[in-house]
């Protein structure tokens, strides 16, 4: 066998006939080297003090909260930039939405540390799949491996290392723009127009359904997000409104057929500036109409 | 054991098996130009390549064996993600992975009864010309630093020749082309190699950021092939790459995809 003269077993791993995945290969390759070695073993175990099934993540930053919705040519997804550690803010800065590949997108909340790795190695899975296999995952195939993904995490959750993502994507096949979200357990749901997730969600899933409407143009879509941020961050302590001081804006990605954007900090800015001067006047923001307008 | 046979014999004979593998096969060429290098090989098959993604920016070109350097290949992936999620992605160089190469084949062409018949050129794109890269590693392990250009094959030497005539520092992708597709025609490659269908063209394209791999093909590939008929050569490489951002080529690979 190859592997007997090569000496050194990764060598000989890497010739070997087998997966086009990467979580895979390093899982029977380099297990030490993937997301999660260090968590499932005993010394993760003191973490979980006395009286607590799962308090390991306490003190670490948590990423909080991230949007996504649907519009007529794709999907956007919009993060909150903070990090809170307890209730200290751990950073101000961080970015929790990425780029997957040229028609997908992931946004976490949870454990930051977590999650970072988790997104990094996701980013990297496709990207080996693709180029082993010349051809991309599908929508759905990326979205049922990020599950796998998570359910990997499930022994870190229960310690309290939580982390779930959003998932967002642009489908060749479909032409439209699809958003999945996961519980720690691996459970992958489809979500219709609009989704959040984190410590914010609740008001920012509030703040979109009365501001999310069917067939949106891209920069409705990006307002609307921007709206649903605002409002998480209204009444969350642990949610990030843009600092308009500091030119720290929320992180805006745009999935379309023509592939991934990020808007640059100017782009988000100007969003952000409208959605802070918009409130000045109205707190709340758009109100609603109460009822449905006949024509 | 019947007989005794010196390891000069061995090896002698190990390498002529190799290179007589390698003859079968058609040459390939690698040619660097002012924004990037190309990778030219005839090949009739669009589906099995022989230049491909290696990373961010690294490329793989081989002849010989399919099975030999397809395996190769993807080995050279895992070993490059592998590396580049362990440290950080510009830790990935073709450096690295040409002695990697070596290493492999080195061992393979020693202590197997059968070499693998390839020829492989690792190549990574840098920020100006100067600082492009090119390996050469043959079937015994044996690595070669080229600059410029480089020729695979059983041809090899012969390819190189008429490229070393034609090639000059900072020509424009038309150019580089027109070089390539001259000393391959020159070996009997392919008098019917001008044709896109039987041409695979690649490029590391220096201005991309993240992935600098593309390949060239369809229509994209029709109309640089008909400025180097035409002789428009230089004009080539500046329509050439200035639609790269806007006419966006498929993601690597997925050129079936309508």
């Amino acid at each position: 066998m190859v592997a007997d003269y090569l000496g050194g077993q990764f060598t000989a791993a890497c010739l070997k006939v087998g997966t086009s995945s990467f979580a895979d290969f390093l899982a029977t390759s380099a297990p030490d080297l993937l997301p999660g070695a260090g968590t499932a073993g005993p010394a993760a175990q003191p973490a979980a003090g006395p009286g607590a099934g799962g308090q390991a993540g306490a003190g670490l930053p948590h990423g909080t909260t991230i949007v996504a919705a649907d519009f007529t040519d794709g999907v956007i997804m919009a993060g909150d930039r903070r990090s809170t550690a307890g209730n200290l803010i751990a950073q101000r800065d961080i970015e929790k939405v990425f780029r997957c590949d040229d028609f997908s997108c992931v946004g976490i909340a949870g454990v930051a540390g977590v999650g970072l790795e988790l997104v990094r190695l996701f980013q990297l899975e496709l990207e080996h799949y693709e180029k082993l296999e010349g051809r991309t995952l599908s929508l759905d195939g990326k979205a049922n491996r990020l599950a796998s993904f998570v359910r990997g995490n499930l022994g870190g959750a229960l310690q309290g290392l939580v982390v779930v993502p959003l998932f967002a994507g642009f489908d060749e096949e479909t032409g439209k723009g699809r958003i999945f979200s996961y519980d720690v357990a691996g459970g992958r749901y489809e979500e219709r127009k609009y989704h959040a997730i984190g410590s914010g969600s609740v008001f920012a899933r509030g703040s979109l359904k009365k501001l999310y409407t069917d067939g949106m143009a891209e920069d409705a879509a990006i307002t609307a997000c921007m709206h649903a941020l605002y409002d998480a961050a209204d009444d969350d302590s642990a949610t990030g409104g843009p600092d308009l001081t500091r030119h720290i804006y929320p992180v805006v990605a745009v999935v379309t057929e023509d592939g991934f954007r990020q808007l640059t900090e100017d782009e988000a800015g100007e969003y952000a500036q409208a959605v802070v001067t918009e409130r000045m006047q109205s707190p709340g923001g758009p109100i609603a109409p109460l009822r449905q307008a006949t024509t | 054991m019947p007989f005794y046979v010196s390891p000069e014999q061995a090896m002698k004979d190990k390498a002529d098996y190799a290179r007589k593998g390698i003859a079968r096969g058609r040459n390939s060429v690698v040619v660097t130009y002012d924004e990037g290098i190309l990778f030219v090989a005839p090949n009739p098959s669009s589906a099995l390549h022989k230049v491909s993604e290696i990373y961010d920016r690294i490329a793989f070109a081989a002849v010989g064996r399919y099975n030999e350097y397809e395996n190769l290949r993807v080995a050279g992936v895992r070993f490059a993600d592998t590396r580049g999620y362990q440290y950080a992605r510009e830790d990935v160089t073709a450096r690295g992975l040409a002695n990697w190469y070596a290493q492999v084949l080195g061992s393979i062409f020693t202590e197997s009864n059968k070499p693998y018949e390839v020829e492989l050129v690792v190549a990574e794109v840098g920020e100006a010309q100067d600082a492009d890269q090119m390996y050469r590693i043959t079937f015994d392990g044996s690595v070669a630093d080229e600059h410029g250009f480089v020729a695979m094959g059983g041809q090899a030497e012969q390819v190189a020749g008429v490229l070393k005539q034609r090639y000059a520092t900072g020509m424009s992708v038309g150019a580089a082309l027109g070089a390539a597709i001259t000393a391959l025609s020159s070996q009997g490659n392919g008098e019917g190699g001008i044709n896109a269908t039987q041409l695979e063209v690649a490029v590391l394209a220096r201005g991309r950021a993240h992935r600098s791999f593309r390949r060239i093909q369809g229509a994209r590939l029709e109309e640089l092939l008909s400025q180097v008929r035409s002789g428009g050569e230089a004009k080539a490489g500046t329509d050439a790459e200035g639609t790269g951002g806007a006419a966006e080529e498929p993601s690597p690979g997925d050129g079936t995809a309508p």
